[in-house]
């Protein structure tokens, strides 16, 4: 039996009624429940704007005493000019996703549950037995050699982007996007996985040789290095989201793994592929938002615009030199549902579209 | 998942890193550390597919409890004294949270190993959940507390004030100059393997004790993400010394990072759990006894000595001074005199100390009152307007400090003074170590090899210098700490609210010039500065009656 003699005295704090709740009294702000430092886009302020706004600061804001700790070779903080983009007012942009960390967690579970009620079904049904060889080897070799590209991009573009922007809506918007980008590589991975463990002839390992060494993938690789290695963080992200994932990203995804997975009896891989396309749809419309408050800047969209031009001048030539290499892998399914001139087509159109409604000239090197 | 399947996913996982052959990612921060020979680590992936739905659960917990505060009325239980200290804690803290975020790309571009990028690309996301989740607890605050004041303009205060810019350290110092000394050696294996400990579970506990249960709630969901963090940086510190080169930057960097944390961090949090609580019990573990045991016996014990067979040199003798400043020199008790000193340029109130405060302190810390009781009377008898001036311009035999130029907490240990003209300004530092720290550290060159990613000292450092030769009223207003009728001021060196009469207004604290004892100093000949220093010093040993 328990000893009780000996217990000791416990100690507790002690709770006290101290009605320090809003409306006990009245005195001067007494109702003053709004952060009050920065103008709200519209009359209310938003939960995104109110956990995100001047989070970090800036001497042209309220920042006083200027940044405390420089770099060896110039200052500290998040100075404007690591971009060649310039801007009236870089807080003037705010995420139209609005993310924060509820909505990152929400979303992405709930992409996670989906994409694993997808699998835990397809392994229960057996459906990969139903596949044929030839598109079974379309997966393992090009969704394979894909995901690289996006793991590529989740660490060395997006993540690397967020420590650079001059504002923290910037750089929480980008930040966001490489979570998204690090989900679905890791996504395509793990599918990968599974088609290897199932009783199908899948090789999990050839994406690797692929990635590294078929021709037809040696070009998209090379934007994807290229990229990474673009020190400016406008470029890169302009030269990624805009140009990249519009010609080969959505080129790849939409145009070809979506519209032809279906006729080749399979609907596991564009259900997951349709959540990394879902992601991309909202990251470029942060992306558009930014891009779009820069063309129209009243004293430096002119500037950025010629600006864009250039960048798009390097970097269209390269997504279009990877684009037409990946060409073949049309003619690998079965079934072609579609044609590669199609597929490029959409992909050019919807791309034209994006750069109209940023106000920029369609690049004569699309043509090309 | 089973242990099998997760160990494959891992597997799978680590193959989507590849060796680039046409270009190689951009170096955007440098670092003098070299990684060369470091060894291969493969610390376990972070496995989305498993981080966001346990992210998720966590937060529906956070955001269930928040619910059930305001349902179940905990503000009528919170302690104001406490909460006060809110308004300047949580102005800076999402600061530093969202600066660990920028600051991971830093140290994927520092190590070259891609095994460890995946787990600093998922702690960015922590970090952006730890700073939103941080400014949404202090929306919730400013909704539900008495005394809104000062959670309104939060991060604008915290940008133009003297506290804020002392916290801002913790957040520019994670993010700046050498990747390795930023982004892990200040960041994560000092800051976040030491010093996350009394911020996030020390302080969350005190603030239970006063009657606020939300603080805790969301703390602890914080640092329940940062023993990744702490693995995190052990991999790249361990990397860091299998190449003997890395060695003197090693022990230069531990020095710095770990003096600079003990300046910032105990003076703000030691002054929340000590004269922001009514906790008095006198089994209640003072700020001092916390230190010993998560700092002194956790951290440096088991974690730091341990890593002297790799060789790692510890600074023992720093770790001894930090303890020998909170135990024996009063650091604490000296920060929380001069912010309440200074309280007209605050945004928050600040509590004046009563006989059952004094007793517990002169119980925890012997000898507390002759040096410390005669000031927080005077603090109570001139804590309202009409027939004084602020404490800080009456004669309670107090002067107003000298401002530690690497540290920026003033010079409050008096004897310890370092004064000395460093890049053509006369500076003064708190300690040797924050003078080592400015002419030494923070430098192109040390001890002889080029350190061309060390960082910089830069900035108007010593806030009274924005300040010198105004007029208080102008001061308080240029800052924007008055309330909402124009003229009583945020601050106010007492927590009632009931009587107008009591509240300190521009008006009331007109007529007071403030000047920068910085550069009063460099205006001085070489004999007055020599007086005036000795002076200073000596004042240290005097008690303040
Ligand atoms: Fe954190
Ligand atoms: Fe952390
Ligand atoms: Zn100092």
């Amino acid at each position: 039996m328990a000893d009780i003699t000996d217990q000791k005295e416990r100690s507790f704090p002690k709770i006290e009624f101290t009605d320090s709740e809003a409306g006990a009294l009245t005195f001067p702000s007494s109702k003053s429940r709004t952060y009050n430092y920065y103008k709200p886009a519209k009359l209310r302020a938003t939960m995104y704007e109110d956990v995100t706004v001047d989070v970090q600061p800036d001497p042209e804001r309220h920042l006083t005493q200027g940044w405390i700790y420089g770099f060896g070779d110039g200052p500290g903080g998040y100075p404007q000019e690591w971009t060649k983009a310039k801007s009236s007012n870089w807080h003037a942009f705010l995420d139209p996703n609005e993310e924060w960390e509820q909505s990152i967690y929400r979303n992405n579970s709930a992409v996670v549950h989906q994409v694993e009620l997808c699998l835990k079904n397809a392994k229960r049904a057996s459906v990969y037995d139903n596949w044929n060889t030839s598109w079974l080897k379309f997966i393992e070799r090009n969704v394979g050699a894909w995901m690289h590209a996006e793991n590529g991009l989740a660490l060395h573009v997006f993540t690397a982007v967020q420590r650079s922007g001059p504002s923290n809506m910037i750089n929480t918007a980008v930040a966001v996007n490489a979570a998204h980008k690090m989900r679905f590589a890791q996504d395509l991975a793990l599918f990968n996985l599974d088609l290897s463990e199932a009783d199908v002839e899948f090789d999990g390992a050839a994406h690797r040789a692929v990635w590294q060494e078929a021709p037809e993938w040696q070009p998209t690789r090379k934007v994807v290095e290229q990229l990474t290695a673009v020190g400016d963080w406008a470029e890169l992200l302009f030269a990624t989201n805009i140009i990249f994932e519009q010609l080969v990203g959505s080129l790849f995804r939409t145009e070809l793994v979506m519209q032809i997975s279906a006729r080749n009896g399979d609907y596991i891989t564009p259900t997951i592929v349709g959540t990394g396309e879902h992601d991309y749809d909202r990251d470029l419309g942060y992306t558009r938002a930014l891009f779009r408050l820069l063309t129209q800047d009243e004293e430096h969209g002119a500037a950025n615009k010629e600006l864009f031009g250039q960048w798009m001048s390097t970097w269209v030539p390269r997504c279009l030199e990877a684009v037409r290499a990946l060409q073949p892998i049309w003619s690998q399914p079965a079934e072609k549902a579609v044609t590669f001139a199609t597929s490029l087509e959409n992909a050019k159109s919807k791309f034209s579209f994006v750069l109209e409604d940023l106000g920029l000239d369609i690049p004569k090197e699309l043509d090309q | 998942m089973s242990r099998q399947s997760l160990t494959k996913a891992h597997a799978k996982i680590s193959e989507l890193t590849w060796e680039p052959t046409f270009a190689t990612p951009a170096t955007r921060f440098g670092t003098d550390y070299t990684f060369e020979k470091a060894p291969k680590k493969d610390p376990l992936k972070q496995i989305m597919r498993s981080y966001f739905p346990m992210e998720e659960e966590k937060d529906n917990r956070v955001y269930g409890a928040m619910d059930g505060a305001i349902r179940g009325n905990m503000f009528r239980q919170v302690q104001q004294r406490w909460l006060e200290w809110q308004k300047l804690f949580l102005s800076i803290i999402p600061f530093p949270e969202i600066s660990a975020a920028r600051a991971m790309p830093m140290a994927i571009d520092a190590v070259p190993n891609p095994e460890i990028h995946n787990g600093l690309a998922v702690q960015m996301i922590d970090e952006v959940r730890h700073s939103t989740i941080q400014m949404n607890l202090k929306k919730l605050y400013m909704n539900n507390y008495i005394d809104p004041a000062g959670f309104d303009m939060t991060e604008k205060a915290f940008a133009n004030n003297y506290a804020g810019t002392i916290g801002r350290q913790f957040g520019e110092g994670f993010i700046t100059g050498d990747a390795i000394t930023a982004a892990n050696i200040y960041l994560t294996v000092v800051a976040e393997t030491a010093f996350t400990n009394t911020l996030f579970v020390a302080m969350p506990d005190e603030a239970a004790a006063n009657g606020d249960y939300l603080l805790p709630t969301v703390f602890h969901s914080v640092q329940s993400d940062e023993s990744r963090h702490i693995s995190n940086g052990y991999s790249i510190l361990l990397m860091a010394l299998a190449d003997e080169r890395n060695r003197p930057l090693l022990e230069r960097d531990m020095r710095y990072a770990w003096w600079n944390n003990h300046c910032v961090v105990d003076a703000a949090i030691g002054t929340f759990i000590e004269y922001g609580t009514k906790d008095r019990r006198k089994d209640r573990e003072s700020y001092a006894e916390m230190w010993r045991r998560w700092i002194y016996d956790d951290y440096y014990r088991s974690y730091l000595i341990p890593l002297e067979k790799y060789g790692l040199t510890i600074p023992h003798d720093l770790v001894e001074e930090a303890w020998n400043r909170i135990v024996n020199k009063g650091y604490v008790h000296e920060v929380a005199r001069f912010f309440a000193t200074g309280w007209p340029v605050n945004y928050w109130r600040i509590d004046a100390m009563t006989d059952t405060d004094f007793e517990w302190f002169e119980d925890k810390y012997p000898g507390w009152y002759s040096k410390y009781g005669k000031w927080w009377e005077e603090y109570s008898r001139l804590a309202h307007p009409g027939n004084n001036k602020p404490i800080a311009f009456e004669d309670v035999g107090y002067q107003y400090p000298h401002r530690c130029w690497t540290c920026m907490v003033p010079a409050l240990i008096r004897e310890d003074m370092v004064t000395e003209k460093v890049d053509d300004q006369w500076r003064t530092y708190c300690s040797e170590t924050c003078y080592w720290t400015d002419a030494v550290a923070f430098r192109p060159e040390y001890e002889g090899r080029p350190t061309p990613n060390m960082g910089r000292l830069t900035g108007f450092r010593e806030w009274e210098t924005l300040h010198h030769d105004k007029d208080l009223a102008d001061i308080v207003q240029d800052l924007g700490y008055v309330r909402d009728d124009g003229k009583t001021l945020i601050g106010q060196p007492h927590l009632q609210l009931d009587d107008p009469k009591k509240m300190w207004t521009l008006d009331d604290v007109r007529g007071n010039h403030f000047m920068s004892p910085n550069v009063l100093l460099n205006q001085m000949s070489d004999e007055e500065r020599v007086a005036h220093i000795a002076d200073y010093m000596a004042n240290g040993t005097k008690s303040s009656s």
